[in-house]
Order: C-alpha cells, then sequence, then structure tokens
C-alpha cells in the first residue's frame, strides 16, 4: 500500500527562489515593524534633543524681520512652540493666555514664541490670529514636516525647550491660565 | 443715407456681434462659482489628515469644509486639478493623497499586493493540479494493489465461494 502514495517527482521551486520570497517576507515584515515602532513612540521626550528644523512664517508674523525662522538660530534662547490651528476649539482656550504671556517675555529678548499652523487654510488662520490679537511669530507647519520632527498627537501641544535646544516639558492640550506658562518658562530662564 | 455711412454702420454692427460672441463664454466663465460636483470631484481624490481615512468629500470636521472651500475659490482662481492637489501636498504632505506618490517606498503599497495574488494564484494552481492528477502507479504496483490486502480476506472469499 506504501508504494501507492509514492507521487511521481514534482518539480521543485528553486532554492534562489524560496531564499529570495522568504527574504522579501521578512524585508516586509521589518519595515512594518519599524513603521509601528515609530507611530507608537509618541511625542518627542523631555530631556531629547531637538534637531535643527526651519519654518516659513506668516506676511506679518515674522522672527526679527525674516519670513523663514531656524530653529539654530534660537539656540541661547528659552523657545516655546506651539502647535494650533484655526479649526482647533480647545486652541482657542489658550490662545490669549499664549499672547499674554508673550507679551510679558518680549521685552527681555530671552524668550522666544513661535506657533506652527497644523493642517490649516491661511485665510482662516489669518482671522484667528487676528482675533486674538496674536504678534508672535507665526508660520504654517508645511507639509507637516516640523510636526512629524516633534510626533505630535494632535492640536494644542506646547514644547518648552532651553536654551541648549534639549526639550523640557511638552504641555498636550491647552493651557488653563498664563500663570502655568510662566511657570515652566521661569524655571528654564533661571537656569 | 451716403453708401459710406451705411458700411460704417454694418462694420461696428458686426464688430458688436463678434465681440459679444467671443466676451460671452469668458463671461460665463468668470460669473459661475464651481459647483459642488466640481469640488467634490477634487476633493474625493484627497484624505483629511486629522480624522485619517476619510475622504475630504465626505469629512465633517470643520477643517475639510475649510479645504473644500479652498478648492473651491482655487477652481474659481481657475487654477486645475493637479495644481490643486500639488497645493495641498506642498501644505499638508504626500498623506493627504487618496493614492500615495509613486516614489521610493511608496512603491511598495503598488507591487507588493499584485505580486502577493500572483504568487497566492501560482500556489493554488500547484495545489490543485497535484490534487486533479494524483500519480500514476506502475502496472506491477497496480496488480499488487488490486490483490487482496491479506491472507485473511482471501481466505474468507474463498470460504463464501465455496458455500455457494
Amino acid at each position: 500500500m506504501t508504494e501507492m502514495n509514492e507521487a511521481a517527482p514534482r518539480r521543485a521551486v528553486p532554492l534562489w527562489a524560496q531564499i529570495f520570497v522568504f527574504a522579501a517576507l521578512i524585508g516586509l515584515l521589518a519595515l512594518v515593524g519599524v513603521t509601528l515602532n515609530k507611530r507608537q513612540q509618541g511625542t518627542v521626550q523631555p530631556g531629547d534633543q531637538i534637531p535643527d528644523f526651519s519654518m516659513p512664517l506668516f506676511s506679518g508674523y515674522e522672527y526679527e524681520g525674516k519670513s523663514e525662522v531656524r530653529f539654530a538660530d534660537l539656540r541661547g534662547k528659552v523657545t516655546v512652540i506651539n502647535f494650533w490651528a484655526s479649526w482647533c476649539k480647545p486652541c482657542e482656550q489658550e490662545a490669549a493666555e499664549l499672547q499674554e504671556a508673550w507679551e510679558y517675555y518680549e521685552p527681555t529678548g530671552a524668550v522666544v514664541f513661535l506657533g506652527a499652523d497644523y493642517v490649516d487654510t491661511e485665510p482662516e488662520a489669518r482671522v484667528y490670529l487676528k482675533k486674538f490679537g496674536i504678534t508672535f511669530a507665526n508660520g504654517p507647519d508645511m507639509g507637516t514636516r516640523v510636526s512629524q520632527l516633534f510626533r505630535i498627537k494632535g492640536v494644542p501641544e506646547t514644547y518648552f525647550i532651553d536654551k541648549r535646544g534639549v526639550l523640557r516639558y511638552v504641555q498636550v492640550g491647552p493651557f488653563l491660565s498664563v500663570t502655568d506658562i510662566q511657570k515652566q518658562i521661569d524655571s528654564l530662564l533661571a537656569e | 443715407m451716403p453708401r459710406t455711412l451705411r458700411n460704417t454702420k454694418y462694420v461696428i454692427l458686426l464688430f458688436l456681434i463678434l465681440t459679444t460672441l467671443l466676451a460671452s463664454p469668458a463671461f460665463a466663465q468668470g460669473s459661475n462659482p464651481p459647483t459642488d460636483d466640481e469640488v467634490n470631484a477634487i476633493a474625493k481624490q484627497l484624505y483629511c489628515p486629522v480624522c485619517e481615512n476619510t475622504p475630504l468629500d465626505v469629512c465633517p470636521t470643520q477643517a475639510c469644509a475649510q479645504w473644500r472651500d479652498l478648492i473651491r475659490l482655487m477652481l474659481s482662481q481657475g487654477k486645475g486639478e493637479a495644481e490643486i492637489k500639488q497645493y495641498f501636498v506642498d501644505n499638508y504632505g504626500a498623506r493627504v493623497l487618496n493614492e500615495p506618490p509613486r516614489s521610493g517606498l511608496n512603491w511598495l503599497a503598488y507591487l507588493v499586493p499584485p505580486l502577493a495574488i500572483l504568487a497566492g494564484a501560482f500556489i493554488v494552481f500547484r495545489a490543485l493540479r497535484a490534487w486533479k492528477k494524483p500519480a500514476t502507479a506502475s502496472p506491477a504496483l497496480q496488480s499488487e494493489a488490486d490483490a487482496p490486502a491479506d491472507d485473511y480476506v482471501a481466505r474468507l472469499e474463498e470460504e463464501v465461494r465455496k458455500r455457494n
């Protein structure tokens, strides 16, 4: 009976093809793994050195007269980066507080406020800035490059970076008072 | 009426008719705002990056409503589909496109599914062929297979024959 089950020899898949298929599958799985890992990383963490980036600025909201700001040029100053959007209702809760804090620190020249307008349209962004009387540097996050760099999870999010370019504190969601903002900045200025 | 004056009148009339005819399409194009269908034809090719996996034409968020308004505005300014899509990619990144651009690792999205289907079809084809055509045994083996399985069965059959 055992002889009956003996099939005629079949052509096997060549070894090189088997190796190729397995290597491709492993490569694909590795790619999926890396991507998933990157997505689950969360925002940049306090203690991380923020890499250099540049961002265009809206006309009328330039930084020291320049239409583009480079993060490297902000070294030596405490930097506050606020991600917002005109369609974001929680952003409106903290807009006035951020402006108040900016007006408080602007004369010192030791603090820079930078607004990054996330996936927004310029006309609505301008209406928002005007509505809340915002005067600090603001610009569109073109291609979501800056928000991807910070791996933001939504808006509003505010990042406090010390004079050496190291992230020190992340505020996810809106600030409820100007005192909370000042507390973060003052501790960085005192260093 | 002198003949030259009559001719001049005809020329002026002809000029007015021609300029009206030539100008009217441009006037119509400029005055008619883009329809919702025209806006949605482009919007459905874009995705909302705020609420993922939602096409822009059906996305209910305020952000998407603003972007549809922006598409309408750009269409009324005479901008084409490719130009508008490029604007969105420049501003919000390539992830807003419903089809990833054919470059770099994005090629995997185009190549892997058809290759996987082909590989699957090949495996199924081989399996089906193996099931349909079972290996044919040699005649010697076949006759051996037809023989009673063991002595007990042979004797049993013999006994039955004798009784009949």
